[in-house]
């Protein structure tokens, strides 16, 4: 037991964490947001450069190994500069490859994912069509779908792959409130889709990915969230005096710092489960996932409230993390749906 | 990072459990699952001297002052096991958890032996003397007064929220012993027997009914000069010292406990209908949730070894449990409805829910308020300007 980084862990971190502040600028941020919500740029910089988007995933599968924790680590540093890139979609459809894909779908895919080269995207379990070897169905809405190469689909026991350019999909962009991960409705109209050979491993993968990315970005962004308004309650004056001198400014800040250390244990613990196979892992994703979706959108909210006017203004960067905290919260299951498959298990309720 | 344990420490879990478990089913089966500090205080003097005869009194000392040098992992461990087992709460826990690593840390030689041996083999029980009616939130504003007289230090004053005093045998003090000195300045921390006439402990009932807390009246009461720690006017330095011990292994052991409470309520609401509300097993599901962060969020503070870096964890810790344990007490008594506010006897005494509910009310005060807790996280932790400085 040492709940700590090791060495290799927090060199990890201080190259992500650099690597996303330096380049995941705000000004290159909007530009993205102006598009599909992809700076691709900083996605082939962080695939290829950094050469760390097959981490979790196997190296006789092209990965980079290291485990959910060393991918925890990675999000974290991203969301903390709500990097505009499709980090969801590689974690949860390259795990579900390299966990329920046929030796050449993961030859295929898996690749081009981790090189950058495709963009992949999925959603959580739509109602679908099977007939007949073809799909057909709506499935709204999927993050970063319009810029997706491949999609990912599971519905309970079934998991597809489906091409972007195959004919019979269609998809729109929705103007989304989160401009940096923007969702698409896609509509399959016998679609050739390609079943994955093991759909149960491939949505656990796809679920456990998930929920780790969301849970970590939202960590990062909480934490970044508190440090900006730490420094501006340093610099900020009013009534000749350091707006952070005030109790029931700091009070907030230290309400946020306390949420903020429950959330870094919850993303630490659900990941070391993971990647211990520990029984707990089913019930430390579900507390991951709720418990920092809510972290984020509370220290977003209070950053746009300590900032005063300026951080209601388009100019400033608090919205960008108040509107990822929101889409957060809400993705792949919200926070009272995760409570309640806990609450099925501590009231051994559990199927 | 890992999390697992060894399968060495897996085999001590093994051996901890079993034994505890002889314990708590045979010897002193009639002291199990007791949840206040106040019942049965004989027979639990008994269980510490127990304990220490077995060399489980604390396990995390050196064996030379009656330990076991125990790992952190060996004491995280057998604090859970502890709990788990049904064993009551230490009523030596301040001997152990402050005075003992004080002592361990400052003390000469000389007092090394003289107590730690004592305190090991649960001999010796220690309340804590810091508390003042003036001087509470803010300690350094202590009013008692210490002066050397023929080789003796002499005391006058009053301290309050003494924890157990009235089973204690020693108390430390943090007195001022420089006439005239303010704040932080001037004081010397002082080891008293309470057994002395110059000494009156008197109970201060609580809202449920229990008396855990004294006032303790020091009337020209008497120690030798050397019952002092570190050196006249360290005492500040020396207190501060201790409360960081506070953040101990023992947060695991008092986890546990507050694992046995969750699941009574989760007991209670299967049992009583109250789990099929879905408001109600949300807030189960919260309860779990911050229970388990609250593990993690320990053996992260544990693990940490850089001590040279603000660990946010253990800067957290205090009001988060001290949040989530009276949150918990409001959902007990919404599962429990008004059967929850009726005693079931002709005594003003409650079972285990019902006193958490009041009990726990006095979580997010003593050992710094909440407020204060919020204060020293914004300033220490995130470098806020302090709270100015009255002078009233």
């Amino acid at each position: 037991m040492e709940f700590a980084f090791t060495d290799e862990q927090a060199m990890i971190a201080e190259t992500v964490q650099s690597f996303f502040r330096e380049n995941a600028t705000s000004e290159r941020t909007r530009t993205a947001m102006a598009g599909d919500g992809i700076d691709r740029e900083l996605w082939s910089a962080f695939c290829a450069e950094l050469g760390l988007a097959g981490i979790g995933i196997d190296e006789e599968l092209g990965g980079a190994g290291l485990g959910m924790v060393e991918f925890a680590i990675v999000a974290e540093a991203a969301g903390a500069q709500v990097a505009a890139i499709p980090l969801l979609g590689l974690a949860t459809c390259a795990g579900a490859i390299a966990a329920g894909g046929t030796d050449e779908q993961k030859a295929e895919w898996l690749p081009q994912l981790i090189a950058g080269e495709a963009i992949a995207a999925c959603e959580g379990m739509p109602a679908l069509d099977w007939n007949g070897g073809k799909l057909s169905g709506t499935i709204d809405p999927v993050p970063h779908g319009g810029a997706a190469d491949l999609f990912v689909f599971v519905t309970p026991g079934q998991a597809w792959l489906v091409r972007a350019d195959a004919p019979g999909v269609s998809v729109t962009q929705h103007v989304t409130m989160d401009q940096t991960r923007p969702l698409a409705r896609v509509v399959l109209d016998n679609v050739a889709a390609e079943p994955l050979a093991d759909a149960d491993a491939a949505i656990k993968a796809l679920q456990t990915g998930g929920w780790l990315c969301l849970a970590a970005e939202a960590l990062g962004g909480a934490q970044e969230a508190l440090d900006r308004t730490v420094a501006y309650a340093q610099e900020r004056v009013q009534f000749g005096r350091q707006i952070g001198s005030f109790q029931a400014y700091k009070h907030r800040l230290a309400d946020m710092m306390i949420e903020i250390e429950q959330a870094r244990s919850a993303v630490y613990w659900a990941a070391c489960a993971v990647d211990e196979g520990s029984d707990e892992a089913p019930l430390a994703l579900h507390a991951a996932k709720s418990f920092c979706a809510d972290t984020y959108f509370m220290c977003a909210g209070n950053m746009i409230q300590l900032h005063g006017g300026i951080g209601f203004t388009w100019e400033h960067d608090a919205h960008l993390f108040f509107k990822r905290a929101r889409s957060i919260q809400s993705m792949l299951g919200a926070g009272n749906f995760h409570r309640e498959e806990i609450a099925k298990m501590v009231l051994g309720e559990a199927a | 990072m890992k999390l697992g344990f060894s399968e060495a420490e897996e085999a001590f879990r093994a051996e901890c459990a079993a034994w505890l478990q002889a314990q708590m089913t045979g010897e002193f089966a009639d002291i199990r699952g007791i949840h206040t500090l106040t019942d049965m205080p004989e027979r639990r003097k008994e269980w510490e001297q127990h304990l220490g005869k077995h060399g489980w009194g604390c396990i995390g000392w050196p064996r030379q002052w009656g330990g076991r040098d125990a790992t952190l992992a060996e004491q995280v461990i057998f604090a859970e096991e502890y709990a788990r087992s049904g064993a009551p709460g230490r009523i030596n826990h301040i001997g152990i958890e402050l005075a003992g690593p004080t002592i361990l840390a400052f003390g000469t030689e000389e007092q090394k032996q003289r107590f730690l041996p004592d305190i090991a083999a649960g001999k010796t029980i220690f309340c804590q003397g810091f508390s003042e009616p003036n001087a509470g939130s803010d300690l350094a504003s202590v009013r008692t007064k210490g002066r050397l007289e023929s080789g003796e230090w002499v005391v006058n004053g009053q301290k309050i929220w003494t924890s157990l005093a009235h089973i204690s045998d020693w108390i430390f003090v943090v007195a001022r012993t420089e006439e005239g000195s303010k704040g932080p300045k001037g004081l010397t921390f002082l080891m008293m027997p309470l057994d002395q006439d110059g000494i009156e402990v008197r109970g201060i009932r609580q809202i449920n009914g229990d008396a855990e807390f004294n006032e303790t009246f020091f009337t020209d009461a008497r120690c030798p000069a050397d019952s002092l720690i570190g050196n006249i006017g360290d005492g500040w330095k020396i207190a501060m010292g201790l409360l960081a011990f506070e953040r101990g292994v023992s947060t695991l052991g008092q986890q546990m406990g507050f694992r046995n409470e969750l699941d009574a309520i989760i007991a209670a609401a299967k049992d009583n209908g109250a789990a099929n509300d879905p408001l109600i097993r949300q807030r189960i599901a919260k309860a779990e949730i911050g229970l388990r962060l609250m593990r993690y969020g320990a053996l992260r503070m544990l693990s940490n070894s850089d001590h040279s870096k603000i660990d946010g964890a253990a800067l957290t810790y205090k009001i988060q449990w001290a949040s989530w344990r009276r949150d918990l007490g409001e959902l007990a008594m919404d599962v429990l409805g008004q059967a929850g506010e009726i005693a079931g006897g002709s005594a003003y005494e409650w079972g285990m829910l019902p006193n958490l509910f009041l009990f726990s009310r006095s979580d997010t005060i003593y050992g710094g308020t909440n407020q204060i807790q919020r204060n020293l996280i914004a300033e220490r932790g995130l470098g806020m300007p302090r709270e100015p400085r009255g002078d009233l």
